[in-house]
């Protein structure tokens, strides 16, 4: 009971030795009118019972296990390697905490270390901390981040229409009370040009994501010129972006961009209906001060053999209190871990495999769903793993009858791309089997005959 | 004990993955696109696996030992969480599959809801935030709609306890207010007083954590919720600490307005080596509306989800909504949903009665290892106290500190206490039991304790110079910062 080790025998001579008579005379402070409330809740059950009920409950759900997954909209259903759960499952890891006491903490500190260094290379940047919420909270802490290495002199966001819709309004919750005003993806059609159009002297940082929440990749040579027009203008270059997709292209890092962040849940992160995920945030180093965020670092011990540690705290809460960076205290480091064992696993060509399969069953699929009847394919070439469909028959409806042929259809852009008018996100990834795209375009011309 | 980095263990042409070949035809790759380089280690799965469990060999955690971390509940996490966090039905679900095809995962978070608003006497709770300091920041966001959807905008001050955990301010500040800090009494209460006086019209909230950073519910409690609602201002609720509190009072009687849980603490899942966490917020009906969302919703229906699991009499249908007047999201879908299945699994294997005796247990540990405790270290304040307590790290006669006495606890097999907090205890060791741990537990944990105090006297360098038995010796933080080694040298290179 309650996972107390206690006998009833324990507990008199643990009070006697306390020097009361009950338990209740412990809560003496607890205003009395108060004390011991009913909790109205269901009556307890075993271990075996409570498994019956939550797998009947799972057992409600469709779930990729089952279906053929083509959502994506920045949570994507990746191939997981057996080593990472053996991992992540070890309970040496699982059940610290953030790692105050560096001599009994190497473990979790070396392998921040090590996904600290795995996302420079594959951002292309010079530093990152060891994780945020999640890809939308990251955005935010990088406008922020961005304002203070400004000194807050500037007051003005330009959010490029095509970052994450969920990025944006999170964003927006994030800055209400500060003073910043976040503007540019008010024409959900402008392009790069309207947004580098609007960067003025009160700009102070412009955000972009590649490849688009459409999945259109941004030219690196058209990223460059965005960066240079941005530091021109005083301004910093914030890109949001899909870590898989830099197994193949040019990272951020390499085209002027002063920091990059993005949902780290498809580097081995479960699906998990939306979290735990991670935010991975990278800078340049001569910001690292400004950034939010733990941090680990590489020292020495007496002995002189190298170890690890948490570093530059005075720029985090528990220190700096309401001069602190961020408020930020417990983060995503189980969720890190599983990152930077899947990259460690995959590796140098792992990874570029990953992206190559996506990027060419994608547009397989965009090519054989295009040519159907009805179907038209918005989105042009170059994409990574995920396109635009316009469908002949409203998306929701579509996806009731994919649903019946074992697929979970794509993100209904309606809701919140109308302009795009009966549109859906398809996502394509190494998890979709190639007899899989074909049953796809059979199934979607049959339904819609 | 050292292990070499994973980069530092690659070789050209390794790799620890079997990946499918694409089987289509292939798209070509756009000119300047392609990438040249990418710097990751190449290694195979044995030197993977090796190297990940040697890490995990040099990691302390719950399942190793007491780690009595103040203010951060490390009790023990049962394992059928871990299996019912990972059903696959729960795992490999999308969150924008629409609603009727994750029914399961709707009616689990609707029902979390529910039990969180009973046990902290709330009207309504949003899951979404991920962390404690989200929570924070979720509900004084809620504070400012509030106000200043009662034309009061005037409101720019947030009162905070000096005692209270560094977050609160940051999060105030974040949210664009003004903190003020408010001085605690002898008795480790808020100063009655020194609040009166900075009680007033430009106040929008007081934040308070009860039982506070010293373990000890405020005495004046009742007197503090008065003052505070009585200039207009709201009272924000720190659940950082509401392990004590389980089935022993609820926030929202008490005069809490807004409140988050720590799941992660309070109900039993992993702390992850520093997440995930999970933060949902409570709050009393006036403040319903500006939650975050969406939130889950139930409705009367004719079918039953899941077809052919009709075991209830009852059937419904579960839905999202955002709550009228939602401060917004705040963060991307809708919360740290692996983290709540566990709470989920926690709560209804104790119910209402396992979770009293949670609480009962929890402050009757700290209780009895005060006591313990106190015959060899001041105590901070002492009175009784709640789940835990602060002790001064000081010993009679020698000039050791806090922190070589925690690090000796290391050589005696346990987790060191939170040390150098709270800021208005100098030398603090904050000792946070846990109702998991046995009397025996406590009972060495209070006899290690007695026997480095006696070695503080009689050899003082073995505590500065511990540990000696951990996999590396004392750590110079001073030198990591200054040379800032944040990334494997080679990779640079």
């Amino acid at each position: 009971m309650a996972y107390s080790p206690h006998t009833e025998a324990q507990r008199q001579e643990m009070l006697r030795a306390i020097g009361v008579h009950s338990i209740e005379d412990l809560f003496a402070d607890v205003p009395p009118a108060y004390r011991f409330p009913r909790l109205q809740l269901p009556d307890p059950v075993s271990e075996a019972e409570i498994l019956r009920e939550l797998q009947e409950l799972a057992s409600w759900n469709a779930h990729v296990g089952e279906y053929t997954c083509l959502l994506g909209a920045g949570a994507y259903h990746h191939y997981i390697p057996s080593v990472v759960q053996a991992i992540v499952g070890r309970s040496e890891f699982y059940t610290a905490y953030t790692p105050y006491q560096p001599e009994v903490s190497q473990g979790t500190l070396q392998a921040m270390f090590e996904y600290q260094t795995m996302i420079c290379a594959l951002t292309g940047m010079e530093v990152a901390n060891a994780s945020h919420y999640d890809g939308g909270t990251a955005v935010a802490e990088a406008i922020i981040m961005a304002y203070n290495v400004l000194k807050g002199k500037r007051q003005r966001v330009l959010l490029s229409s095509t970052l994450h819709p969920e990025y944006r309004e999170v964003s927006r919750t994030y800055l209400r009370g500060t003073g910043l005003h976040l503007t540019g993806d008010e024409d959900l059609q402008a392009g790069l040009d309207a947004l580098e159009g609007a960067i003025d002297r009160d700009t102070l940082c412009v955000v972009v994501q590649t490849p688009t929440f459409l999945g259109e990749v941004l030219d690196p040579r058209r990223l460059r010129r965005l960066a240079d027009t941005i530091h021109t203008a005083g301004a910093l270059l914030v890109v949001a972006v899909d870590p898989i997709s830099l197994g193949l292209f040019v990272p951020p890092g390499e085209v002027g961009a002063d920091i990059v962040v993005g949902e780290g849940q498809p580097l081995g992160n479960p699906l998990n209906f939306g979290g735990p995920y991670l935010g991975f945030f990278a800078c340049r180093k001569a910001e690292v001060r400004r950034m939010a965020g733990r941090l680990v670092g590489q020292t020495v011990d007496a002995e002189g053999r190298h170890g690890f540690v948490l570093t530059l705290s005075t720029r985090e809460q528990h220190i700096r209190r309401e001069k602190a960076t961020s408020n930020i205290c417990s983060n995503e480091a189980l969720n890190a871990l599983a990152a930077a064992v899947y990259l460690a696993v995959l590796g140098r060509r792992g990874l570029r495999q990953v992206a190559e399969i996506c990027y060419h069953r994608a547009h397989y699929a965009a090519s054989q769903i295009g040519r159907l009847r009805g179907f038209e394919c918005l989105s042009t070439w170059p994409f990574f793993k995920e396109f635009v469909v316009r469908c002949p028959i409203a998306v929701e409806e579509l996806n009731d009858r994919l649903l019946e042929h074992g697929f979970i259809g794509g993100f209904d852009l309606s809701r919140t791309h109308p302009h795009l008018g009966q549109a859906m996100l398809l996502c394509v990834t190494e998890m979709v089997p190639v007899s899989e795209i074909d049953r796809l375009a059979k199934v979607l011309g049959e339904v819609t005959r | 004990m050292t292990e070499p980095l994973i980069f530092e263990r690659s070789v050209p042409g390794r790799c620890a993955c079997f990946l499918p070949e694409p089987g289509v035809p292939q798209a070509p790759l756009p000119e300047g696109f392609v990438r040249q380089d990418l710097p990751l280690p190449e290694v195979s799965e044995v030197e993977v696996v090796r190297h990940y469990v040697r890490l995990s060999q040099m990691n302390y955690g719950v399942d190793i030992g007491f780690y009595p971390l103040g203010s951060c509940t490390m009790k023990y996490n049962p394992k059928v969480n871990e299996v019912a966090a990972s059903l696959p039905g729960f795992l490999g679900t999308h969150p924008y599959q629409p609603a009727y095809t994750v029914q399961g995962n709707l009616c689990l978070m609707w029902r979390l809801q529910e039990f969180l608003k009973e046990i902290g006497g709330f009207a309504a709770v949003s899951l979404q935030p991920a962390a404690g300091a989200h929570g924070e920041f979720t509900g004084i966001q809620m504070i400012r709609a509030y106000h200043e959807a009662r034309g009061e905008h005037h409101r720019n001050l947030i009162l905070i306890p000096d005692s209270a955990h560094g977050t609160n301010p940051a999060s105030s500040a974040m949210s664009g207010y003004q903190v003020v800090e408010v001085r605690s009494d002898a008795r480790g209460n808020v100063d009655l007083e020194d609040l009166q006086a900075r009680c007033g019209p430009h106040v929008a909230a007081l934040m308070l954590t009860n039982p506070n950073t010293l373990g000890l519910f405020d005495e004046h409690l009742l007197e503090i919720a008065a003052l505070v609602h009585g200039c207009g201002a709201l009272l924000y609720g720190d659940g950082a600490n509401m392990n004590a509190l389980l089935g022993v009072a609820k926030p929202g009687h008490l005069g809490f307005d807004v409140f988050h849980y720590n799941l992660h603490k309070t109900f039993s899942t992993p702390h992850g080596g520093g997440g995930p966490g999970s933060g949902p917020v409570g709050c009393v009906e006036r403040l319903a509306d500006y939650l975050p969302g969406p939130i889950v919703i139930r409705e009367y229906s004719d079918e039953c989800p899941g077809e052919g699991h009709r075991h209830t009499e009852e059937c419904f249908v579960y839905d999202w909504k955002m709550p009228e007047r939602s401060i917004g999201r705040v963060k991307t879908f809708y919360g740290q949903f692996g983290v709540l299945v566990r709470a989920y699994t926690y709560i209804r294997m104790l119910g209402a009665r396992g979770l009293r005796q949670v609480a009962e247990d929890a402050v009757l540990n700290a209780n009895y290892l005060q006591q313990k405790v106190k015959q060899v270290f001041r105590l901070s304040h002492d009175r009784r106290c709640m789940h835990e307590f602060v002790a001064v790290g000081r010993v009679e006669g020698s000039d050791v500190r806090a922190l070589d006495i925690s690090k000796r606890l290391i050589d005696y097999g346990f987790h060191p206490p939170t040390n150098y907090f709270p800021l208005i205890v100098p030398e603090a060791l904050m000792i946070e039991p846990t109702e998991t741990e046995s009397k025996e537990t406590l009972d060495a944990f209070a006899e290690a304790l007695e026997r480095i105090a006696e070695e503080a006297r009689t050899q003082p360098e073995l505590l500065r110079q511990a540990p000696h038995r951990a996999p590396v010796r004392r750590l110079d933080e001073v030198k990591a910062a200054r040379d800032l080694i944040l990334v494997w040298e080679g990779l640079t290179r």
